[in-house]
């Protein structure tokens, strides 16, 4: 079961919004709505899950309704009509104190600019979500601490949240969520306040820190690489409609409309994109198998180099067959005139950091798992391809890309 | 004088009042008398603690205080200019205004910070409230006498009465504005965590407040200081009754020392409350 299921969640602004739901299900767009009704239309009937431990993100331009509809699963704007559930309760059927027990609880929110209360400490800060529940001091200042601890703020506890950067003020925003111990985190925005390296850092940190914290995240952004950086799954909003829910792949290689399309093009490719996309199957030789035959190999499958590995699949070098017939006549073995200086990547390196390793060394690049088996080579043309958009060359599609 | 000529005549709204509050000191006279024992039980027994002790070591006393809350400064200031009142001989005076003064504050403040409060967690009120204030500091101050007098006599009593509802507006005012003013983004963050209305009031929107229902206060205690003098047409003593039989003597020269005398008490008064804001 979902953590978190939204059915036909709707927030109409205006005098009356019953009339605005109905012109709604006939299908009238915000734009009629307004006309008709001087109404404005924030979330026009969303629906989506979210999985336990996954990070789901929202994401949309200002005035899209990304903040009203995240605020409406906590009910800091109530609903107009839809439902949430948490796994089987429904969030908008409960009343003022089931509320409250599950913003103690269940939910905590991060915010834009970061909403620390300036007159406290740093762990005061970080202690508010248990003070307000009645927890014991010595209990919330342990709980607290250790928030801060995670976060990497262990030694600023005294400090007021003046004295911190930013960045540092936010990781307090996370700090008194985390202190909670809730199943499921609202992040609103909450890096797009930082400069652009500070950014990247908390993304990162948050990455980092889900692995540990397992949390159900929703998080609300404007920047598209953000999303695809730490969601699991995207929603795209525009108009208050969501217009498409999935992965960063699905909603780069196969865009639902013309506005994702037109929003996901500028998107930086290179760094969405890894080298486990555009990787192709190598020529592999098993290195007991002797020089002649993997001259013949090499002839049969018409390639000018072939991958030589152990019993393990892993990598140990390449041979060219100059260097395989070289071995032939001087009846050496494989492993003699094995080429071992061979530039190695990761399936999960994007094709960004592969063009370094590639304009060093004219060889294909080697794609090494984990455990140091051979799992495919790049070549500069798929690099390229993938870049300019060639859904071709990719994985899965069926691609046959031409060595170089 | 304004006898009305044309088709309406004139609404009788002097009568209307009168017979009011003829109705009020008819059926509310306890409530009246009752108020009017409690404030001058409070006000002349803070007279007698006052002037219990010797003046020098009062003065001595307050210009510390003024030390430790603001600066040496102002301790010196306190102690030269509470002496100079001394040395002219009004020091009684002034322990009565100083008196009448605190009394005014401290129930303009009992009364005036929950109803910016309750102003600031509801429009309605504010709605309501807004235009009576406007009307309690626009009315000229001589006019809360003539009910204040009906309903408590002479003395000291109409005095405080006058003071509070001359100055309690700017208390009312700037607690709603103070509260009113705290950070949207704070607000919701106290909310998403599950503040009861009770704990977001303590926790976060009067603490962040505070700077602004200080300077309520502090205007509070200022206007009330103003209206020492027109209290004291009432009867209520100190230095107001000091300036006040200077104006009708035409007596220049105790009429200047018993303003400067206010002007002293108000500076001092005012960079006190004032340094106890910014601590």
């Amino acid at each position: 079961m979902s953590k978190i299921k939204v059915e036909g969640l709707t927030k109409i602004f205006g005098r009356r919004p019953k009339q605005a739901v109905k012109y709604l299900s006939e299908g009238k767009s915000k734009e009629e709505i307004l006309n008709l009704t001087g109404m404005t239309v924030g979330v026009n009937q969303s629906t989506f899950e979210v999985e336990d431990g996954e990070v789901f993100v929202i994401m949309g331009l200002s005035g899209s309704g990304k903040s009203t509809l995240v605020r409406m699963i906590n009910r800091l704007i109530e609903p107009t009509s839809g439902k949430v559930w948490m796994e089987d309760k429904d969030i908008t059927k409960m009343n003022k104190e089931e509320l409250r027990d599950l913003r103690r609880k269940n939910m905590s929110m991060v915010f834009q600019n970061f909403a620390l209360l300036p007159h406290k400490t740093i762990l005061k800060n970080a202690e508010y979500g248990l003070e307000i529940q009645g927890i014991d001091t010595e209990e919330r200042e342990r709980r607290a601490s250790e928030a801060l601890e995670l976060v990497g703020l262990g030694d600023y506890l005294d400090k007021s949240p003046n004295e911190l950067s930013g960045g540092m003020q936010q990781r307090v925003g996370l700090a008194r969520a985390l202190a909670n111990d809730p199943g499921i985190l609202l992040m609103d925005e909450a890096f797009s306040a930082l400069d652009p390296l500070i950014r990247k850092d908390m993304q990162d940190e948050l990455m980092d820190l889900q692995q540990r914290v397992h949390k159900t995240i929703i998080f609300i952004t404007h920047d598209l690489d953000e999303a695809l950086r730490i969601g699991d799954r995207i929603a795209l909003m525009k108009d208050g409609s969501i217009v498409q829910v999935g992965t960063a792949e699905e909603i780069l290689m196969d865009p639902a409309n013309d506005y994702v399309e037109r929003f996901v093009e500028d998107v930086n490719l290179a760094k969405v994109l890894t080298a486990g996309h555009v990787m192709k199957r190598a020529e592999t030789v098993a290195v007991d198998r002797g020089a002649k035959v993997t001259l013949r190999l090499m002839r049969e499958n018409g390639v000018s180099t072939i991958y030589v590995v152990d019993k393990q699949q892993k990598l140990l070098g390449y041979v060219t067959a100059d260097q395989a017939d070289q071995a032939v006549k001087a009846g050496k073995g494989l492993e003699e005139v094995l080429e071992t200086d061979i530039p190695t990547v990761h399936p999960d390196t994007p094709l960004s950091d592969l063009f370094e390793p590639m304009t060093e060394r004219k060889a294909p690049l080697s794609v090494v798992n984990d455990s140091g088996k051979l799992v495919g080579i790049v070549v500069r043309g798929a690099v390229l391809g993938a870049l300019a958009g060639n859904d071709d060359v990719l994985n899965g599609s069926g691609g046959d890309v031409a060595d170089e | 004088m304004n006898e009305s000529t044309g088709l309406f005549p004139k609404i009788p709204l002097a009568s209307w009042i009168e017979s009011f509050v003829d109705f009020l000191t008819n059926y509310f006279s306890v409530v009246f008398d009752t108020i009017s024992t409690v404030v001058a039980f409070i006000t002349e027994n803070l007279v007698l603690a006052l002037g219990f002790l010797p003046a020098l070591l009062l003065i001595v006393i307050v210009a510390l205080f003024a030390w430790w809350i603001v600066n040496w400064k102002i301790g010196l200031f306190a102690l030269l200019g509470l002496g100079l009142i001394n040395n002219l001989g009004y020091w009684p005076e002034t322990i009565e205004t100083v008196s009448l003064v605190l009394v005014s504050v401290i129930i303009s403040m009992i009364i005036g910070i929950p109803i910016g409060i309750w102003m600031s967690q509801k429009n309605s009120v504010q709605t309501i409230v807004t235009p009576i204030l406007d009307f309690m500091q626009t009315m000229p101050a001589f006019v809360y006498l003539i009910p204040a007098v009906v309903f408590f006599s002479l003395g000291m009593v109409p005095g405080v009465i006058a003071t509070i509802i001359f100055s309690m507006p700017p208390t009312v005012r700037l607690t709603n504005l103070g509260i009113r003013q705290v950070d949207e983004e704070l607000i919701e963050a106290s909310n998403a965590f599950g503040s009861t209305t009770g704990q977001r009031l303590t926790k976060v929107q009067i603490p962040l407040g505070m700077p602004s229902i200080m300077a309520g206060i502090n205007q509070t205690i200022m206007l009330s200081l103003s209206m020492v003098v027109i209290a004291s047409m009432v009867g209520a003593p100190g230095l107001g009754t000091v300036v006040y039989r200077a104006v009708t003597q035409v007596a220049i020269g105790p009429g200047f020392e018993g303003g400067l005398s206010l002007v002293i008490l108000a500076m001092l008064l005012d960079r006190i409350t004032q340094g106890a804001n910014k601590n």
